[in-house]
């Protein structure tokens, strides 16, 4: 029986080098995304995150161009545009949408001049399909160990501002009265989910970066009561989707005759399909819960 | 003019129940400042800062962007004593209250709490602001929002620790919100959601409460309740309580002292002598009733009431009130 389960599930592409990496940058970039995801979503900050990704489309053409590594490239263009965001008014409800629009509309443009020069002037192919839409069994293997310090610096950064943001999230003037600066903690977490888009970026590719940040986090907001709990499953689902759309996109090659589907549509289906399912699940938590909390509130105002 | 006590049942006939109380002279003085700050204020009843004060405000002045909000604010607050914080829309209520959390920019003059500037006396203020609008898929119950009354500034990940969960349990238990503690805030009545701040408020064992609408978007019920819990905390915990507030009435059987904001001045008295209807109408520029009705004094909109020759509003059974301001 196991073995033909191994068989089915051929265990030994984790033998393989180029598997691993993915493994291991998808991985880090999946627990990254979750977590901050969370607090992006808890913040309305989705369209932000949203733009972030497409602008760093920017830095990953633009380092095709200039022959550096991508992660910095992604890196270094989503973390200009998220200060950027912060400085051009993102925090007040009214002008965040024109401020991401206009920081969304300026990035694109630069990554469609990139991606210009990246076809006339070098002999790149497939940079265009490798920036917007990922390609996680082409990572080298030197891409692990920044990728990996990328997501711990970046989880570090979360854990030390995880009260202050929190409280930040449920009320700006009751954080102020606290002695937070919440200025600041919205810079330092917009700095880190530039990094978190960043690795997204990278692994499942610009456009779908979003699908990252905001699924296994939608899903997990929808159906937790505890903001810890909201980021363990949120981790967890991140990871599934990350892992199980690696695991499937190599399996495809079995399954369509020598034709392997990309990853990132495995990872985004996996998402959805989890986001869908979450709906029928709230319903079901949301009735068994509410009928004593309406009691209460009968009993007690 | 006899001055009527409507906080004196015995004094009262039913025919005075619907009458004004409108004699300023009495206790109440009326300044016509020529730089058009008008005030009203009752000199008996002027406090003082004092070192006993949990809350010593004097000559407080804030002006955001060329226009002065607050003038000359003086006023102080003493354990156990819930004060309420009146004056129209604009009046600069919640001004003075972020004034007194430290929050509001270049203030001038001196706010005191139990001695400390604002900003060194945070773990000795509770807030609770305006309406809070807590999504219902927001994961976070009101145990959680407790608990970041206690450490909510505080950097790095969250240990357990028993006397967190004793702090967290004694604050939801002076609220009474036990029953719904471990529910989502967002899916709570307003009533409850209201607890729930000011049970994170209370988190750290404050010495003063400061409190914005609370009462406002709470139906009759939950209103009257949140007015008895503060009443409590006043009278249980010796909590000092300033609670901004539109419509008074359920406050008034536990207030004892009310501020009030007029154009940029602040006066404060006992509330037997500030709710009168020549003080309120003054203070609003609208004519306002005070009656009492089964043993409680109510405050009442008065839109029947007319401008007389001499200023004053001139109420349908033919009294007289303070005019506009």
């Amino acid at each position: 029986m196991l073995t033909w389960l191994a068989h089915i599930l051929h265990w030994s592409f984790l033998d393989s080098g180029s598997v691993q990496t993915a493994l291991l940058v998808g991985g880090s970039a999946a627990v990254v995304c979750s977590v901050i995801g969370v607090f992006t979503i808890l913040r309305g900050y989705a369209f932000a995150g949203h733009a972030l990704g497409d602008v760093s489309s920017a830095g990953g053409s633009a380092s095709f161009f200039l022959g550096i590594s991508p992660l910095v490239g992604f890196l270094g263009i989503a973390g200009i545009a998220a200060v950027s965001l912060e400085f051009l008014g993102v925090r007040r409800a009214r002008e965040q949408d024109v401020a991401t629009g206009i920081v969304l509309g300026a990035g694109i443009g630069l990554s469609a001049l990139f991606l210009y020069l990246d076809t006339t002037t070098t002999s790149t192919t497939g940079a265009a399909v490798m920036v917007m839409f990922g390609s996680m069994f082409t990572f080298p293997v030197s891409l692990r160990g920044p990728a990996v310090l990328t997501a711990a610096v970046a989880l570090a950064m979360m854990a030390i501002l995880y009260r202050p943001l929190l409280l930040s999230m449920v009320d700006p003037e009751l954080a102020t009265t606290r002695g937070i600066s919440t200025r600041w903690v919205g810079l330092l977490h917009l700095v880190t989910l530039a990094a978190a888009v960043a690795l997204a970026a990278l692994s499942v590719g610009a456009v779908l970066a979003s699908a990252l940040i905001i699924g296994p986090a939608g899903t997990a907001v929808r159906i937790s009561r505890r903001p810890g709990l909201a980021i363990f499953l949120a981790v967890v689902l991140g990871l599934a989707a990350v892992w199980g759309g690696i695991w499937m996109a190599y399996e495809s090659y079995y399954w369509f005759a020598g034709n392997a589907w990309p990853v990132s549509f495995f990872v985004v289906t996996i998402i959805f399909l989890s986001y869908l399912m979450s709906v029928p699940l709230q319903y079901a938590l949301w009735r068994r819960i509410a009928k004593p909390v309406r009691m209460a509130a009968n009993a007690g105002g | 003019m006899a001055r009527v006590d409507l906080w004196n049942p015995f004094q009262r006939t039913d025919e005075e129940v619907l009458r004004l109380a409108g004699t300023y002279g009495e206790v109440i003085t009326m300044h016509e400042d020529t730089s058009s700050t008008a005030l009203v204020t009752i000199p008996s009843h002027h406090a003082e800062a004092s070192c006993a004060s949990v809350l010593a405000v004097e000559d407080l002045t804030v002006s955001i962007g060329g226009r002065l909000l607050l003038q000359g604010v003086t006023f102080a607050l003493q354990p156990g004593q819930l004060c309420g914080l009146i004056g129209e829309n604009g009046a600069g209520k919640t001004t003075l209250l972020r004034s007194l959390i430290g929050v509001q920019p270049s203030p001038h003059g001196q706010v005191s709490i139990s001695g400390l500037a604002p900003r060194k006396s945070r773990d000795l203020v509770g807030y609770v602001p305006q309406k809070i609008n807590f999504a219902p898929d927001l994961p976070l119950r009101v145990y959680d929002l407790v608990q970041l009354g206690c450490d909510g500034h505080r950097l790095g990940p969250r240990w357990f620790s028993r006397r967190l969960h004793q702090q967290v349990q004694a604050a939801l238990d002076a609220v009474g919100a036990q029953d719904f503690a471990y529910q989502r805030i967002g899916e709570l009545s307003g009533g409850q959601q209201q607890r729930a701040v000011i049970a994170h408020a209370l988190a750290r064992r404050p010495r003063l409460l400061l409190l914005d609408e609370p009462l406002a978007n709470l139906d009759f019920r939950s209103a009257n309740e949140l007015a008895g819990l503060l009443g409590h905390l006043t009278r249980v915990h010796g909590l000092a309580v300033l609670v901004t507030a539109h419509d008074m009435n359920p406050l008034l059987p536990v207030m004892d002292h009310i501020v009030y904001l007029a154009k940029g001045r602040a006066a404060s008295g006992g509330v037997r002598e500030v709710v009168q209807s020549a003080t309120l109408s003054k203070l609003y520029g609208y004519p306002v009733a005070v009656i009492e009705y089964g043993g409680r004094v109510l405050v009442l909109p008065h839109a029947d009431a007319q401008i007389g020759e001499d200023g004053c509003y001139l109420m349908p059974n033919g009294s007289a009130s303070g005019g506009p301001a």
